[in-house]
């Protein structure tokens, strides 16, 4: 039960990209059409879960040698060889998903929501539901769950995009400030959900 | 003398990191739940843009071309630690506040993107004065819209009440407050460039 709280937790009530504000950059810039938000959906599940699992280890080596200061520079140096060393092997093991997810891997270094989760989940400071502890499987949970969040967001916003494109929109209000709008009036559907877990 | 007065203020209004760039939203709209939290973001981001971009433009000869971007990133990594551990030490409530966000500075897009654009190209001097004339447009942008909500969420402007804070609009101090505010700020000043 505690499990499927972390998923409604991390996908509804603390959206990261619309409560949390991390990951906006991608939010903004890859929701143009409905088929590359699900492209990079699908990147950001993969690598964002895959680099918690392993930043999650790198930490407790840290604190093991009392090296937390190096945190910062450590982490996001590992998240850029994963996402390279994702990239060559997806390359060779798997070129249909190489073709589909290729693009926006290199993009997803400096998204601000791997990194990110990545710190909130090493020094145990992500937000859980009640009754569950910080640790290795709730909060690889965590991240899968968040990254979720993030491609239904994503994938939403996109939609919206999409028929947006066809609107009339007030000249001052082209471009940005409109998907920012949306956004907002987005964010504002998602309060709904607060107090549900 | 003229070049370095236009590099400054190149940063400033022509090309705002917030207004008219779009980068680093992320900190742009989750700390600026008041005008003293955005300020202060704004700050931390404007030291480590000064600092990086001097520390690269006096690098850019010794960094190979290949491996500039992961020189670049331990670069900024280095000074977004050193301001975490300077504000845990001497500004732990701010610190505490802003969180998650110090650490963020490191993929904070115009960090990375003036010391690519800028730094690995330009002498010290200008890029010193290009982070800061960027970094105080970042810090400006962060002000105003934190004024913003602030006033309209709060009835306050940095602590200072100008109405009861009963009549505020709650709702700008939350997630979905900060798009829209930042939504309206974008269209107005786009308004009055067209001018």
């Amino acid at each position: 039960m505690v499990y499927f709280l972390i998923f409604i937790s991390a996908i509804f009530v603390n959206n990261i990209v619309l409560s949390q504000f991390l990951g906006i950059c991608p939010f903004l810039g890859v929701s143009k059409k409905i088929d590359t938000a699900m492209g990079m959906s699908a990147a950001v599940i993969f690598v964002l879960t895959l680099a918690t699992v392993v930043t999650y280890l790198l930490q407790m080596l840290l604190v093991a040698w009392g090296l937390e200061f190096l945190q910062t520079i450590l982490f996001i140096l590992i998240i850029a060889a994963l996402v390279q060393m994702i990239e060559i092997m997806l390359k060779k093991v798997s070129p249909a998903l190489y073709q589909a997810l290729g693009v926006f891997l290199p993009l997803i270094t400096t998204n601000c929501c791997i990194l990110g989760v990545a710190i909130l989940v090493a020094n145990g400071t992500e937000k859980l539901p009640m009754g569950a502890e910080h640790g290795m499987l709730t909060g690889t949970l965590f991240a899968f769950a968040t990254a979720l969040g993030f491609g239904l967001a994503l994938i939403l916003f996109a939609g919206i995009r999409e028929q947006l494109a066809l609107a009339k929109v007030p000249k001052a209000m082209q471009g940005t400030p409109i998907a920012l709008l949306t956004a907002g009036l987005l964010a504002m559907a998602f309060m709904g959900f607060s107090g549900v877990v | 003398m003229n070049n370095a007065l236009k590099t400054f203020t190149n940063g400033l209004l022509k090309e705002n990191p917030t207004f008219v760039l779009v980068l680093g939203m992320c900190p742009t709209l989750a700390t600026t739940t008041s005008a003293i939290n955005g300020m202060a973001m704004g700050l931390a981001t404007l030291f480590v843009l000064v600092c990086s971009n001097i520390v690269i433009s006096l690098l850019k000869n010794l960094i190979p071309d290949k491996v500039r971007i992961p020189a670049f990133i331990v670069v900024i990594a280095t000074f977004v630690t050193l301001v975490q551990l300077l504000m845990q030490a001497y500004l732990p409530a701010i610190y505490d506040v802003l969180g998650l966000f110090i650490p963020l500075i490191v993929v904070n897009c115009i960090v990375l993107g003036r010391a690519e654009a800028f730094a690995a190209k330009n002498s010290v001097g200008l890029s010193a004065l290009d982070g800061l004339g960027m970094g105080l447009g970042f810090t400006l942008a962060l002000t105003i819209l934190g004024a913003v909500r602030e006033l309209l969420g709060t009835g306050a402007v940095f602590g200072f009440h100008l109405y009861s804070d009963y009549y505020g609009a709650l709702v700008f101090v939350l997630a979905p407050g900060a798009f829209i505010a930042l939504a309206y700020l974008m269209a107005i000043i786009n308004k009055l460039q067209k001018k």
